[in-house]
């Protein structure tokens, strides 16, 4: 539960200095943070100490079994170490900061990412399960994305904030990846477990992947070549960032997963040879960069690319004394790098530059920070008396006896000693040419002074550790060295001694050998330096990178933008292509015949004819598509036949409504066609017209077939219920009006809602458009004007009472006869519109004023209404009722709740096409009036 | 018979898909119509041809399947509600954009 | 039987109705009867959650009429969770809405609830032609919901959505017509019967019903290569409304999973055809939804991207067609819906209070509200990019453990990659919204405590989603094994009783 309080408390206090900030000021969330920090390292003590008593502590509860996520944390040997790295440095670094920090950085804000960040790394070191260990890892990147990114104006904050996220982010998919191989193989996520299962981990066949991809999370965390290159980008962070990141934490965070791995994945050849080959190369490559740097902070980057890559080759080596060395120097170069990047960041803010061409000289300024950096540079070069030199030995030494290598095994010693020399040469020149080598030039800041005392406490601190662990290693670090090293080979520690003299042997050879060498290549650094601008012109990462990504997104967009590139045609040709492979592959690759067994109908003349001309119209309304008004007519000719259709195959509901319809629809066109200009010559080219013919015919030929498939087959339905109880269930003779109104009423109920919703959009569509008229042959210009006909005008006004007493007839016969709401009410309708057409516009303006909204809602209204009366009588919405009653000469008639349904589905449908119709049918004149009143 | 029934369809589909397939929205709203006419019929065919028949209860003989007709009439419907739309829809993108093309590229007009 | 059920219907179409006749007489009534319908609604579907999650499928026959002849609406696991999910969304968009957005077109108000009586019929419709309707209610919907504000992107947007659309009802009608025809049903239990028993000459036609089907629902769920239509329209609607339309594509996605586990199930002849294909369509959606993410220059369109990328992963998880991989996605169904409908409105807030930069990914004026919009955003792009703590990951996970790692190779790549693509993108563009951007102008860029809310809370739900995990997945995995028994659906609604 500790371990837990540990690990929340940072993350949640991560509140308190923002909201210490706004009350209190810039002291008081300083206090804030090392408050939570202070808390979390007293509740860790006790932890602490049963791990140093040999037992390690853990807990565990269940979180998402699905996942197999659980939330298990254990604090080990290993883990403790780092806790105490993390919770110890990043107080110094607090205090550090506050001095550091200037009001306008807004130090509330950097404090709490900053508690964030302690805590997920708190939660990357005492995780016991992959899955929850890779969500701390992750929320590491993105806590130091903040962090980095801190100082957002500046614009190479932002770069190498993003540089930083995406490699990291990179390696932590690879790692997610990796965990869940490694818990496939191992059967568990929890770690204590698996580190268990090492000899099954090895030998199965996918350890391989899940080896590399562990491996290239573990690797673009802590900065290794070939992934090194966003680290040095980082240092556009706030110096108290890189001190704690940079040194002690983040770029820990890989060189711990591979201790926190190492008996499970360690002891292979291709563990040997990738971890050995890529700390080698880190290595060399990065003490030798870094010799190369102007920048203060540049310098120690590299450097520290390459003490971790000196850590990472130290585990590749794969002994168990290597190990120990990798340990031991995890905890030297956290102490003495941290200590550098402090001084570093004095010397920025005192000089205001980091550039070592202008600092020079500050010895006589800056006493007392010169000396505690120039103990920190001595052992970060492994000057004896210091921890440096201590891990360094072992490191050589254990290069020496390393058998794998077979013939080459002379180049690793020498390849360290290389290593040494360079990482003497630089620290030589950080010393050398930061506080001596004459005097400073054209400095921002001058005269630079000591820091406040606080300022410099934590590198007191840190330095003084460096000498004591130099000096007195068996007193100081030898049991927490042993404690951890112990618990990350999870076996018998090897027989080591701390002694800071071992006499002389060729360890302490290479050591005077690096020393020397280093000193000589300092000395030599002028010529150096122009061979190194020359041979190797500098890349620059970043630039490199943001290239790149720029390239990616611009392919990304290039690649989009030719698919979606806003052209229906281009759609439409995609979807039809979709719908006939759909259709025809199945029919092609079939094995069974599609012809079906049913008996076929013969065809008689009649039929034969209107289906030619049908065909024939279609054809037509093709060929004359550019000619609006005539294709006008062949399209109505296409829809008469399909009501003859109805007609013959015994649907003479169908019939009515499509007449209705087509009536509507067709005025519909023409009007629409007074608005639309003429389009007369060819659109597309002649191979866009080809490939939209195949399409047309392939899926003509798709629906022909599947109706000939569907036709010829034999049929059962479930025809027979609706008709045996249309009548004794439904109370109508008309079967397809009852399947309407009663057995699929709420078919009906929607698409009234359909025809309601778009009669109200096309409503707002036309509100406030004004279109000129285009030219259509055929029409005359102005359509519709006050010169309307008499006599059709005559006509209409006698015909429309009559029509109005039809469409009664229809709506009251069509529960048993052919009729219906539907038709009542397109009827209704269409009587009307001849009305207007024929009146003119003064008769048409009243139809205007009328409002057919409300009507539209009372309708659909109505139907509702009807079906929710059947609650009452406990039946389900829409059950229907009915019963006969007796009326005076009118003899016995029905009363059926399913014509109250009608009756709404009908007002409907009057108020929508009469909406609709004078709506559009007044565009021309509103144009006008809005016209004149403009 | 039924081999008319699938020609007459595919036809209609041909053509529809055609005109769908053009650059004019007054192009498209005419070939979606046709379109709407042939799967209109396609659904009404898939309760197969019978003639002189109109389900109505009661009646002696065998008739057609009411059920398809029921679902056409729903579709004409809904379909008449839908080209309404799209027409209309069509001269506010006339508007808006200043041309008739599907794209509202093309010269002003 | 239980008349909860209906409500998820009646609730809107009645809202809608009224407001319609409220038209005319200012906004105020209208706003209130659609805040109370929505509530209602969120209610009602939390009930219909709780007694769905019992596990038992309750049927509701309209008309008291029984299935096949007549038409049911079935409640079982997923649809409870699809309206649950749905009534949420709403809710948030709405009160968005009301700060201004509801009156900067005609009949906000009617549409509105009219669109979720679309959306929750499609759920809930246990027939395949109403099926159909409903569709066809939620599309008029959309269509006119897209077009609200007006302006000429957003009508040659929906000029292009209401085409391609209504191509689509044809093809669904050409389904429906060779089902009925060959099997003389339209009840999609009564389908899964008759489809399991029909012989070995019906195979090919029903193969094609089959794959028409996936392409009609394809068109709406933004499946390769019918997402093109997506980008445009959801980048240019009015900010609530592209953030209900979140679920829209959704629901072509509940389609393809109903018909797949239901009519064409395991047990059928046409069972291999969506099997076979959508797996490998579901990955290159994937693939083109990252890619336009990574490429896209204004937030609205990476937004909209991350809709297609969500409909890919949903799409990859239910290709796997077994309980762990339409479990997970299942559980980053609602994640991703609530997030990407979050980062809608938040689009929309950062377009606000940067003026006339509006949301090109350029640096440009600052926003009002810095610390609250950059919070947000950088919550929201973690939870949509999948990366840890936030749902987004645990979805991620669940679909990467979904598949066995020999046969998972294309999947776990496509989806991590995409996961790195998106994250790629979504720092640079909040690294450009944000960071180094000038100080505001003065008198620029108000304020919207009353936008900023539900913003907020649809972001925060991914947190939720987070804490409840556990509950949720098993959830999300109960459906998922409820979907994969159809037998105990079709029993359920064939039942012969009759209702008292």
């Amino acid at each position: 539960m500790l371990l837990l309080f540990v690990v929340l408390l940072p993350l949640f206090g991560s509140l308190l200095p923002v909201l210490a900030m706004n009350l209190a000021g810039r002291k008081a969330s300083a206090l804030a943070a090392a408050a939570v920090t202070a808390i979390a390292l007293l509740a860790a003590v006790q932890p602490l100490l049963s791990v140093f008593g040999g037992k390690a502590m853990a807990m565990r509860r269940s979180w998402l079994p699905q996942a197999g996520l659980d939330l298990a944390l254990r604090m080990d040997g290993l883990s403790a170490l780092f806790v105490l790295l993390i919770l110890g440095i990043g107080l110094l670094v607090i205090l550090y900061a506050h001095y550091y920090l200037s009001q306008e950085d807004s130090p509330g804000r950097f404090y709490s990412i900053f508690l964030v960040f302690m805590g997920a790394m708190l939660g990357v070191v005492l995780s016991d399960h992959l899955l929850q260990l890779l969500v701390f890892w992750e929320l590491t990147s993105l806590s130091s994305f903040l962090l980095i990114g801190f100082r957002h104006q500046h614009a190479e904050a932002r770069q190498g904030a993003g540089l930083a996220l995406a490699v990291t982010g990179t390696g932590g998919l690879a790692l997610l990846a990796g965990f869940l191989l490694l818990g496939h193989i191992a059967g568990t996520y929890r770690i204590s477990v698996l580190l268990l299962a090492g000899e099954v981990i090895r030998a199965h066949s996918l350890y391989v992947p899940t080896l590399l991809l562990i491996l290239l999370g573990a690797f673009t965390k802590s900065a290794q070549f070939p992934f090194h290159f966003w680290l040095p980008q980082a240092m556009a962070a706030p110096t108290p960032v890189s001190a704690y990141l940079h040194s002690a934490t983040m770029v820990k965070a890989g060189v711990f997963l591979l201790a926190r791995l190492f008996p499970v994945l360690s002891g292979t050849d291709l563990w040997f040879f990738t971890v050995g080959g890529v700390g080698l190369v880190t290595l060399l490559f990065g003490a030798y960069c870094a010799l190369f740097q102007h920048d203060l902070k540049g310098l120690l980057a590299y450097s520290t690319i390459s003490h971790l890559g000196l850590i990472v080759l130290l585990f590749g080596i794969d002994t168990p004394l290597a190990a120990v060395a990798g340990v031991f120097h995890i905890i030297n170069h956290a102490t003495f790098k941290a200590s550098l990047f402090m001084a570093a960041g004095i010397i920025d803010h005192e000089t205001g530059t980091r550039d070592m061409r202008l600092i020079n000289g500050l010895w006589q300024y800056m006493p007392r920070t010169a000396a505690l950096a120039m103990v920190a540079a001595a052992a970060m070069a492994g000057v004896p008396l210091l921890n440096g030199f201590l891990s360094k030995e072992m490191f050589f030494a254990e290069t020496l006896h390393l058998s794998a290598l077979g013939p080459v095994r002379g180049l690793l010693p020498l390849a360290a000693t290389l290593a040494g020399v360079f990482a003497v040469a630089y620290s030589a020149r950080f010393i050398h040419d930061v506080f001596f080598n004459g005097q400073p030039r054209r400095l921002p800041k001058f005269p630079p002074h000591e820091p406040p005392r606080f300022m410099q406490l934590p590198v007191v601190i840190l330095v003084g550790q460096c000498l004591l662990v130099g000096v007195f290693p068996a007193f100081t670090v030898a049991p927490f060295l042993a404690l951890a090293a112990g618990d990350m080979l999870g076996g018998p520690l090897p027989g080591y001694d701390l002694a800071v003299w071992h006499g002389f042997n060729i360890p302490f050879g290479m050591s005077l050998v690096a020393l020397s060498g280093g000193l000589a290549l300092y000395g030599g650094r002028r010529r150096l330096f122009a061979v190194h601008e020359r041979l190797l012109p500098q890349i620059d990462a970043h630039t490199l990178f943001g290239k790149g990504v720029e390239r990616l997104v611009h392919g990304a967009k290039a690649l989009t933008s030719a698919t979606e590139n806003g052209s229906l045609q281009h759609y439409t040709a995609l979807l039809l292509l979709a719908a006939v492979l759909a259709a025809l592959l199945p029919l092609l690759t079939g094995t069974t015949p599609l012809t079906g067994p049913a008996p076929l109908s013969p065809v008689d003349g009649l039929t034969l004819m209107g289906a030619l001309l049908m065909m024939a119209a279609a054809i037509l309304v093709v060929v004359w598509h550019r000619r609006r008004f005539t294709v006008l007519i062949a399209l109505s000719v296409v829809g008469l036949m399909a009501v003859l259709a109805f007609v013959r195959f015994s649907a003479p509901d169908l019939a009515l409504t499509q007449l209705a319809v087509e009536v509507v629809t067709i005025l519909l066109l023409l009007l629409a066609l007074f608005f639309l200009p003429q389009e007369d010559r060819p659109e597309s080219r002649t191979p866009r017209r080809g490939r939209d013919l195949l399409l047309a015919l392939g899926m003509g030929a798709s629906t022909g077939l599947l109706t000939w498939g569907v036709l010829t087959r034999p049929f059962t339905t479930l025809s027979g219920y609706y008709m045996a109880n249309s009548l004794p269930g439904g109370g109508g003779a008309n079967v397809v009006n009852v399947i309407l109104v009663d057995f699929r009423g709420f078919d009906t109920l929607g698409e009234i809602t359909v025809l309601a919703i778009a009669a109200i959009g096309i409503y707002a569509l036309l509100d406030n458009l004004c279109l000129e008229a285009g030219t259509v042959e055929g029409l005359p210009r102005r359509w519709a004007d006050d010169r309307h006909i008499l006599v059709l005008s005559l006509i209409t006004r006698l015909l429309l009472p009559l029509a109005l007493l039809v469409a009664i007839h229809l709506f009251l016969r069509g529960h048993n006869a052919p009729g219906g709401g539907f038709i009542a009410g397109l009827v209704t309708a269409v009587a009307l519109i001849l009305q207007s057409m024929a009146s003119g516009i003064a008769w048409t303006r009243q139809q205007w004023r009328m409002r057919y909204h409300p009507l539209i809602a009372w309708g659909v209204l109505i139907a509702t209404g009807t079906g929710m009366g059947s609650w009452l009588f406990g039946r389900p919405f829409l059950t229907s009722a009915f019963g006969h009653f007796y009326l005076p000469l009118a003899g016995e008639f029905e009363l059926a709740t399913a014509l109250l349904f009608d009756l709404g589905v009908s007002l409907t449908v009057v108020g929508v096409v009469m909406l609709i119709l004078a709506t559009l049918g007044n565009l021309s004149r509103r144009c006008a009036e809005a016209r004149r009143d403009r | 018979m039924e081999a008319l029934a699938a020609l007459t369809v595919a036809v209609l589909v041909a053509c529809g898909v055609y005109l769908l397939l053009r650059a004019r929205t007054f192009s498209v709203v005419v070939g979606l119509s046709l379109l709407s006419y042939a799967v209109n019929l396609f659904l009404f065919f898939s309760g197969r041809l019978l003639g002189g028949a109109p389900p109505l209860a009661g009646a002696a003989t065998a008739t057609a399947d009411p059920l398809p007709q029921a679902l056409v009439l729903t579709a004409i419907v809904i379909g008449f509600g839908m080209t309404a739309f799209v027409l209309i829809l069509a001269l506010r993108a006339r508007g808006e954009l200043g041309n008739d093309h599907v794209d509202g590229k093309g010269e002003k007009r | 039987m239980n008349h909860w059920m209906v409500a998820p219907l009646l609730l809107p179409l009645a809202a809608g109705m009224v407001n319609l006749l409220l038209t005319g007489r200012g906004i105020g009534p209208q706003r209130l009867v659609s805040l109370a319908c929505t509530v209602a609604l969120l209610a009602v579907s939390v009930v219909l959650l709780g007694s769905a999650d019992s596990g038992a499928l309750s049927v509701y026959r309209l008309g008291n009429w029984a299935a096949p002849f007549g038409i049911v609406l079935v409640l079982d696991r997923l649809s409870g969770m699809l309206l649950a999910t749905t009534g949420v969304l709403a809710l948030l968009a709405l009160l968005y809405a009301l700060n201004g957005d509801d009156r900067r077109g005609h009949n906000f108000h009617v549409l509105f609830p009219l669109q979720l009586l679309g959306i929750n019929g499609a759920f809930l419709t246990g027939d395949l032609f109403n099926l159909f309707v409903f569709f066809e209610i939620l599309l008029i919907a959309s269509y006119c919901l897209a077009l609200h504000g007006g302006g000429a992107a957003r009508v040659r947007a929906s000029l292009h959505y209401v085409v391609l659309n209504l191509i689509g009802s044809a093809f669904f009608l050409l389904a429906v017509g060779t089902l009925y025809g060959l099997t003389g049903t339209l009840n999609m239990a009564d389908l899964a019967v008759k489809v399991a028993a029909s012989g070995p000459d019906q195979t090919a036609l029903l193969r094609v019903c089959a794959l028409l089907l996936l392409v009609v629902f394809g068109l709406k769920a933004a499946l390769l290569p019918l997402h093109l239509w997506l980008p445009a329209l959801y980048g240019s609607a009015t900010a609530p409304v592209a953030a209900l339309f979140a679920i829209l594509s959704k629901v072509g996605i509940y389609a393809l999973l109903r018909t797949s586990t239901l009519i064409f199930n395991g047990s059928g002849p046409a069972a291999g055809m969506i099997a076979s294909v959508l797996p490998v369509l579901a990955l290159l959606t994937l693939v083109a939804g990252s890619l336009g993410v990574f490429g896209a220059q204004r937030l609205r369109a990476l937004i909209a991207f991350l809709v297609v990328v969500s409909a890919g992963t949903l799409l990859a998880g239910i290709g796997q067609a077994n309980v762990k991989g339409i479990g997970a996605a299942l559980y980053y169904l609602p994640h991703t819906t609530w997030v990407t409908a979050g980062l809608f409105l938040l689009a929309d807030l950062i377009a606000r209070q940067r003026g006339d930069q509006d949301d090109t990914l350029t640096r440009g004026p600052a926003v009002a509200q810095p610390t609250w919009l950059g919070s947000l955003f950088f919550l929201g792009a973690v939870a949509a990019a999948g990366l840890p703590p936030l749902s987004g990951f645990i979805g991620k996970l669940l679909l990467l453990q979904s598949v066995a790692p020999r046969d998972g190779l294309w999947l776990w790549s496509e989806v991590l990659l995409s996961g790195l693509l998106a994250l790629v993108a979504l720092s640079r563009a909040g690294s450009r919204l944000f960071w180094g951007s000038q100080s505001q102008r003065p008198g620029q860029g108000a304020v919207h405590w009353g936008r900023l809310g539900p913003a907020a809370l649809l972001l925060a739900l991914s947190v939720a989603l987070t804490v409840g995990a556990a509950p949720v997945s098993r959830y999300a995995e109960d459906a998922a094994g409820q979907l994969l028994r159809p037998a105990h659906y079709i029993a359920a609604v064939l039942a012969a009783e009759e209702a008292p």
